[in-house]
């Protein structure tokens, strides 16, 4: 057995078009499911009961069903529940956007239930409504407590867009797969695109690593 | 929305559904239990002071935490035969992708459980003569594992949802079945929405049980 | 002399147990009133069913003569956009400060005018300078809070709640978590604020203040006013037995002969 990476190499220019795909799915998901995320756990912690479970149902389903369902669901379900045209990339952005919208719709309610609850009476008392209060004093405290976990769900979810190669779109897997039918040289595509992945997530976690140390070293708390 | 569920076929089809549901829970247990008895090898390792085995430690952890699942899966299946001669099954590849894993993200979470720990219990262990062994087995590791438990079940909980990427090797489980039924009736809604909530149903008092437990425990510590 | 505070018949009721049961208050323009009482005697949740931090169960709270709330068939209805623009007129300082740590101390004096009252900019700061001097600490205002003693946060915050030019102020155990050190500062601005004639009703420990700077001194007992009068007359010859033991309990209070 020989190691040989000439075929790989000579289709880095296909791996990187998937890399860069990668990088987009993980950009639009988080672009669309951060702000989600933040109305799934206002809805969550309102105090309209209805409103408050649906939210909780949304979290917990999306957070209990394997993503690779979803991803599934949206793909070959949806289009013929509401009769709509649901592209890989498309089905790509709306499941992980949802999917990691549950998640962070926990990583924002957990910031948010970890301020003091003096910081409420501070701010009723002053004259500030509920909105006010969570605009001005609960929020920009609470979202730097959550910038750690915030960071983790991130590098979780670059990981997750993998499962994009299973529906045909051309993310790093994908190219991954298709060139190693191609040349016939599974081992080192492969192992290859193990170390691209490696190193793109290894950077990014050493990132929110050094990024947690700085926060408690300015004596911030922060939730997981 | 004038789809007409058709839930019917589905229910002719429940053995198939059966099988699948097997090998789902059949790979959630061999993967949970490598995973998390050898995390606790590697956190451990972790944990010491001696180098060459906290060195080797990290380096584990880092590479089968920092490497998506489906990527070592499917590395284990193609890749690692021509590279071992050792065929491997959709079984094996898929058990090696999430157990390794598996121990990674458990080896970190036993790691932070044992630090989590107070140095005066290393303190009075070592004062009454125990070793570092008698003291991590006696003392330690019972006060971290109870602390331990609420992230510990949270990881349960995904190894139990990554079961489902073995169907990529083409493992039979229960997506993979959902699959095989969809393209033989045209019935994709039904299937898969019913895996879905197959998996809501199984993990959805799990995660509320972590809520209960997690509440105990910070009472507890009080 | 105006009525400023006028509470009555309040009740107030957490479940099943019942902490305010029935009290008439009426506080005069510029007056000091005391609330005295052991823990569990509802002296904080009356100061705080007064701005409305907690609902009372049954009652009617009035300032500045205006009924607070609608009645609406015997059963109280109060919007929150009402019990918001109330809070802001009734200023409150609490036990464990509550200072925004996000915020500069200037900005903590200046928030609630701005996103409450509407203030400018540039009328926030110079009100907050003003009521930062006042309290002593004009040259802290750029400090965050976390840079502050105990007492000088506590003072901060009296500045927060000035700022609002509220018409009376409501101050709850304001030293009970100071550094004994640090009480005697805290208690000099209480002081000078009751001489400039502020309204103020304050929970409170300190025998001494009560003594020398209120106009009044209720003591609470089981959720009502057990005894009530001038402090000196008070807190020498108490009436009833309770009160007596209560004063008795704080050992090291010493009256002046």
């Amino acid at each position: 057995m020989e190691w040989n990476f000439a075929p790989v190499l000579g289709s880095m220019d296909i791996l990187l078009l998937g890399l860069l795909n990668t990088l987009k799915v993980t950009g639009l998901a988080l672009l669309f499911g951060v702000p989600l995320g933040l109305g799934l756990a206002l809805s969550r912690l309102s105090q309209m009961r209805i409103l408050s479970m649906v939210a909780a149902f949304i979290i917990e389903f999306f957070r209990t069903t394997p993503p690779l369902v979803q991803l599934f669901w949206f793909f070959f379900a949806f289009p013929i529940l509401f009769g709509v045209n649901m592209t890989p990339f498309t089905t790509a952005i709306v499941t992980f956007s949802i999917q990691s919208s549950a998640f962070f719709a926990e990583i924002f309610r957990s910031g948010i239930q970890s301020i003091d609850k003096g910081q409420w009476e501070g701010s009723k008392a002053i004259g500030m409504t509920r909105n006010q209060t969570l605009r001005r004093v609960i929020l920009p405290q609470a979202v730097k407590r959550m910038i750690p976990a915030f960071m983790e769900r991130s590098i979780e979810l670059l990981k997750t867009t993998t499962l994009v190669s299973t529906i045909a779109y051309t993310d790093l897997m994908y190219q991954a797969n298709d060139i190693a039918q191609r040349t016939f040289r599974p081992l080192e595509v492969y192992t290859v695109i193990a170390v691209i992945y490696f190193l793109l997530i290894f950077v990014f976690s050493q990132l929110s690593i050094v990024v947690e140390r700085r926060l408690a070293k300015s004596g911030e708390g922060t939730v997981h | 929305m004038d789809y007409n569920w058709d839930f019917a076929t589905l229910f002719q089809n429940w053995r198939v559904f059966w099988i699948g549901l097997q090998g789902t829970l059949l790979m959630f247990g061999v993967t949970a239990v490598l995973g998390m008895s050898g995390g606790l090898v590697i956190g451990i390792m972790r944990y010491m002071k001696t180098p060459i085995l906290a060195w080797p430690a990290r380096a584990f952890v880092e590479i089968f935490r920092n490497v998506p699942v489906l990527v070592q899966i499917i590395w284990f299946y193609y890749a690692f035969p021509i590279l071992t001669g050792v065929e491997t099954s959709p079984f094996l590849a898929a058990v090696l992708g999430i157990s390794l894993n598996t121990m990674a993200f458990s080896a970190e979470i036993y790691r932070a459980g044992i630090q989590s720990v107070e140095k005066g219990q290393w303190e009075a262990g070592k004062a009454i003569g125990m070793s570092f062994a008698q003291t991590m087995r006696r003392i330690i590791l019972p006060v971290a594992l109870k602390r331990v438990l609420p992230a510990l079940t949270n990881r349960g909980i995904e190894v139990f949802k990554m079961s489902t990427l073995a169907s990529v090797v083409a493992y039979v489980e229960t997506l993979n079945q959902a699959k095989l039924i969809a393209d033989l009736n045209y019935n994709p809604i039904e299937s898969y929405t019913a895996v879905a909530v197959i998996f809501f149903v199984v993990l959805y008092p799990v995660v509320q049980a972590t809520y209960v437990i997690e509440r105990k425990l910070s009472r507890s510590d009080q | 002399m105006t009525e400023l505070v006028k509470v009555k018949n309040l009740h107030k009721s957490f479940g099943t147990l019942d902490v305010l049961k029935g009290i008439n208050l009426t506080v005069e323009a510029g007056e000091t009133v005391v609330l005295l009482g052991s823990s569990g005697s509802g002296k904080s949740t009356l100061l705080r069913c007064i701005n409305f931090m907690e609902t009372p169960t049954e009652g009617r709270v009035y300032l500045n003569g205006e009924a607070v709330g609608d009645d609406v068939n015997g059963k109280m209805r109060y919007k929150e956009a009402d019990l918001c623009k109330l809070r802001s007129r009734i200023g409150m300082v609490f036990q464990h400060f509550n200072l925004f740590p996000h915020m500069s101390v200037l900005q903590n004096v200046m928030e609630g005018q701005i996103t409450v009252l509407g203030r400018r900019q540039e009328e926030a700061k110079d009100k907050s300078m003003a009521q930062l001097q006042r309290v002593g600490l004009a040259e802290k205002a750029s400090e965050y809070p976390s840079r502050l003693s105990g007492g000088q946060k506590q003072r901060v915050a009296i500045a927060r709640a000035l700022a609002m030019d509220p018409e009376v102020m409501l101050f709850d155990e304001v030293t009970s978590a100071l550094d004994p050190e640090l009480v005697g500062e805290v208690l000099k601005t209480m002081r000078q604020l009751a001489e400039e004639g502020m309204t103020m009703i304050c929970v409170t420990h300190e025998l001494g203040f009560a003594y020398h700077v209120a106009n009044r001194v209720l003591f609470l007992n089981q959720g009502e006013i057990h005894e009530e009068g001038q402090p000196q007359a008070l807190l020498k010859t108490p009436k009833t037995q309770r009160m007596r033991e209560f004063l008795d309990g704080h050992a090291l209070f010493k009256l002046p002969e």
